[in-house]
């Protein structure tokens, strides 16, 4: 039996062609985004108006599934709709919840966000170094304690927390504004292919869709719904990622922010939800205290330090302090060709790992 | 009567014939002539009058053979004007037997230098030609060759009286000399702190690999690269007598062997041409006037990415190839490339960093461009601090001291390396590589561990390996350790 029923399909084929005059719909203010996601399909045919109306009622009369499941299977897309198994529950929160999901790579991994919780990672799109690193952490964190990841695959804090859960073997769900098969934006045609091969991208709109303002802040109220727990790590005032807050919030799901520096413009939106009683987020521990409940989770990873020799250890300290090469040397008192050779072992026991091109950081997981 | 052209950083033979016939007064000049050549006519002339020898009132004709060879400056001068003297019975004929001349004339008949002395006296030899007629100011450089009687002639005049056996030059100080040692170097001492980059520099001069050094402006880039010359073993004489050729022919030897391995840096904004050479009439590039020595790029990020894309050939393959017509020209350019980047474009780094994140995404994907790759080892350099300064601050190590251990280094890679065809370990090939290295046993653990963790590529691997073969190598070990390897990989080139 297909994942996708006849009606969900058509549906979903319905918000791709109808996706411009949507558009031109919301810019004329006419309507709100959930009112419009949230009408049937023909009052959604009726309320778009003009020309695109009589186009819409007839697409709806002569809509050819086996056309669409045909397009899909060229685009290699699986659509899963919400009367199947495989469409994650707890979607359903959305009084406008999409009909059909398009999707491209492991589609195991929409069903088990259910059964086991996920964490949406958002944040600007114009990061810091800092937040990068956080999100970074965060996204292979989560992976190694084998939780999905979720979160936009746009630039920034988004892709940072993709390629962590990514370099950690770990399942990672992208959720995109355009058609799933639409690597947006472009520079992340790599990151796309590779979510598709290790993860999951997935997307209201039918494959061969572009992005349309509206389809952002429509993604996001899945992204909000898919995870239990939305960790904001940069943000802007007024920014998409605070849209993904304020849905997680309206969903009754946590919502956790990474404290950043008041001074920075970025770290504005994160601070101002501290400010306001979200749960301060340092690390992956504090995201799985705040999923699972404290100390719920296995702190074996603590533990590895345990192993470690006196000179070990003092170099991680030195580390972690941000010295450079020469401060390191004096810190430690060991020659630099020492230094270089313990710090290697460190690296590959995943302690510390490379800062940019040259210098080095403590990970922080 | 032979004469030499330049083509690149070679010269070839030309030959020069002059007719003389009765006619109505004329002088032509045929063969592939440029216009400073044409005029050489109107300085022959002149110099001829002016030193009191006779200007044959006749139809003369000159030809400058190979007629399909080029010829362009100022060069030809002296052939042409010793071509009229012997075509009309001015000099006897014998006394010009197996001789060759270059030089430009002034119009009192003084003789003047020409360009690439010393590749003429090469040239010379592979003629075999016994004897070279020069101005005396290149006659040091073109007697750096041993085999070719130099003489060195200050005018015209003196030398009908050199070919009439009534003067005789003083010879010049014939034949290379040992290198001086390098005493007005900068100096190693002189850097404060970098353990670093002093001990990435001492690996990348003892094994020949590329370096990047990455650090806020003012800590020292520059100053470390600008001593690298001094550090590598100091040139053999077959070396220098190269160096001494190249640069002979731009004008920009000293007269004498080149004594220091050369140290270039080109502005970012210089040309892909005038990093690589060429041009109509081609001119060797920045890569073949550091050969042998070191090409530094400075702000790797900024320089154009065509220009860095043409460096590529020349630093795979020793030297540069170009075409013109009918002639292909090979500059050489083996050179140590190390080259300097700001670790973001506020300069700061770290935590510091003040540029936008997608500022700095640009900056790295531009600084990750195409030389990325023919990288060998990447190092870091720390913010200069006010105590390192301080006038009773310790100075660093000098750079006679690296310089001994580094010469071991090699000396140990000759040894090894000797029937291979190669001098250092950057430059061994895969295979040479599995053959050579020589690891002790577990030496490979690291390395392992970085493969499984993703930190390394199997192009990385390799390169991980040869620098860690010079590491041993500088510590006189004839195995490579897992600790050679751990310190290695430290300098590897993150993904």
């Amino acid at each position: 039996m297909s994942t996708v029923c006849d009606a969900c399909l058509r549906r979903g084929y319905l918000i791709g062609l109808l996706a411009a005059p949507i558009a031109g719909l919301l810019e004329r203010r006419l309507r709100r985004p959930a009112e419009i996601m949230a009408l049937e399909d023909a009052e959604l045919a009726m309320a778009i108006g003009g020309s695109s109306t009589g186009e819409a009622l007839d697409f709806l009369a002569h809509f050819d599934p086996r056309r669409a499941r045909a397009d899909l299977t060229r685009a290699a897309v699986t659509a899963i709709c919400m009367h199947r198994e495989g469409y994650p529950e707890q979607l359903r929160d959305l009084p406008d919840a999409p009909a059909a999901l398009f999707c491209r790579g492991r589609t195991e991994l929409l069903a088990a966000t259910a059964a086991e919780p996920a964490v949406t990672v958002v944040g600007t799109r114009d990061a810091s170094p800092y937040g990068l690193d956080v999100a970074h952490d965060l996204g292979r964190g989560l992976a190694s304690a084998g939780i999905t990841t979720i979160s936009g695959m746009a630039l920034g804090i988004d892709a940072a927390a993709h390629r962590g859960a990514l370099g950690a073997r770990g399942a990672t769900i992208a959720v995109l504004a355009c058609g799933p098969d639409i690597a947006y934006p472009r520079r992340h045609r790599d990151l796309h292919a590779q979510i598709c091969a290790q993860g999951l991208v997935v997307s209201e709109l039918p494959p061969g869709q572009r992005a349309y303002r509206w389809s952002f802040p429509a993604r996001n109220r899945i992204m909000a719904a898919l995870a239990r727990l939305t960790v904001v790590v940069e943000a802007g005032e007024a920014s998409g990622t605070l849209i993904t807050a304020g849905f997680a919030q309206d969903l009754g799901r946590a919502v956790g922010a990474v404290p950043g520096r008041v001074t920075t413009r970025v770290a504005h939106g994160a601070n101002k939800l501290l400010r306001d009683g979200a749960p301060v987020i340092r690390d992956t521990g504090d995201a799985l205290d705040e999923l699972l409940g404290v100390g719920m989770w296995s702190r074996a990873q603590a533990t590895d330090l345990s192993n470690l020799d006196p000179a070990q250890r003092r170099l991680l300290d030195a580390v972690e302090a941000g010295l450079d090469m020469d401060g390191i040397c004096a810190f430690t008192d060991m020659e630099i060709a020492q230094v270089r050779a313990a710090l290697t072992e460190l690296e590959t026991s995943g302690l510390i790992r490379r800062d940019g091109l040259a210098g080095w950081e403590r990970s922080s997981h | 009567m032979p004469t030499f052209a330049l083509e690149g950083v070679d010269a070839r033979e030309v030959t020069v014939e002059v007719d003389v016939r009765r006619g109505l007064p004329a002088f032509a000049i045929v063969g592939l002539p440029d216009t400073a050549v044409r005029e050489a006519r109107e300085r022959v002339r002149a110099a001829l009058l002016n030193s009191d020898l006779e200007f044959p009132l006749a139809r003369l004709t000159a030809n400058l053979a190979p007629a399909w060879v080029r010829k362009a400056g100022a060069s030809f001068d002296l052939a042409l004007a010793v071509g009229v003297l012997s075509a009309s019975g001015q000099v006897p004929a014998a006394a010009l037997e197996g001789c060759a001349v270059s030089g430009e004339l002034s119009l009192g008949g003084e003789l003047r230098p020409v360009r690439g002395a010393l590749a003429i006296s090469i040239g010379c030899r592979r003629a075999g030609l016994r004897r070279l007629i020069v101005a005396p100011e290149s006659a040091a450089e073109a007697a750096l060759v041993g085999d070719v009687e130099v003489c060195p002639v200050p005018s015209l005049a003196r030398l009908v009286d050199l070919l009439h056996e009534r003067w005789a030059p003083e010879p010049p100080r014939a034949g290379p000399e040992p290198s001086p040692p390098v005493a007005d170097a900068p100096d190693l001492a002189d850097v404060r702190g970098q353990l670093d980059a002093r001990r990435a520099l001492e690996i990348a001069a003892a094994g020949g690999h590329s370096l990047l050094m990455i650090g806020p402006p003012g800590a020292g880039k520059t100053m470390l690269a600008r001593r690298l010359p001094g550090i590598l073993p100091p040139l053999t004489s077959d070396e220098a007598l190269d160096v001494t050729r190249v640069h002979g022919v731009v004008g920009m030897g000293s007269g004498g062997l080149a004594a220091l391995r050369p140290f270039r840096a080109p502005h970012h904004t210089i040309s892909a041409q005038g990093l690589v050479g060429g041009g109509a009439r081609p001119r060797p590039g920045e890569v073949t006037l550091a050969h042998r020595g070191v090409l530094f790029l400075d702000e790797l990020a900024e320089f154009a990415r065509p220009a860095l894309e043409a460096l590529r050939q020349p630093l795979e393959l020793g030297e540069v190839e170009i075409t013109r017509g009918q002639t292909t020209l090979a500059f050489p350019s083996r050179v140590m490339l190390v080259a300097a980047a700001n670790p973001c474009p506020c300069g700061r780094g770290g935590d510091a960093c003040t540029c936008p994140g997608m500022v700095r995404d640009r900056y790295r994907a531009r600084l990750s461009g195409p030389l990325i790759d023919r990288i060998d080892m990447v190092c870091q350099l720390a913010p200069v601090t006010a105590d390192k300064l301080a006038p009773g601050a310790p100075l660093g190590e000098p750079s006679a001291a690296v310089r001994g251990r580094v010469s071991r280094a090699r000396a140990a890679q000759s040894r090894r390396l000797a029937r291979s065809g190669i001098a250092t370990n950057a430059a061994m090939t895969a295979r040479q590589m599995r053959e050579q290295v020589g690891l002790a046993p577990r030496a490979a653990q690291p390395l392992t561990a970085a493969l499984d963790r993703g930190l390394l590529t199997g192009r990385g691997h390799d390169r991980v390996l040869r620098l860690a073969r010079t590491i041993a190598d500088l510590e006189e070990g004839d195995l490579v350790t897992a600790v050679h390897v751990a310190e290695a990989l430290g300098y590897r080139v993150a993904a």
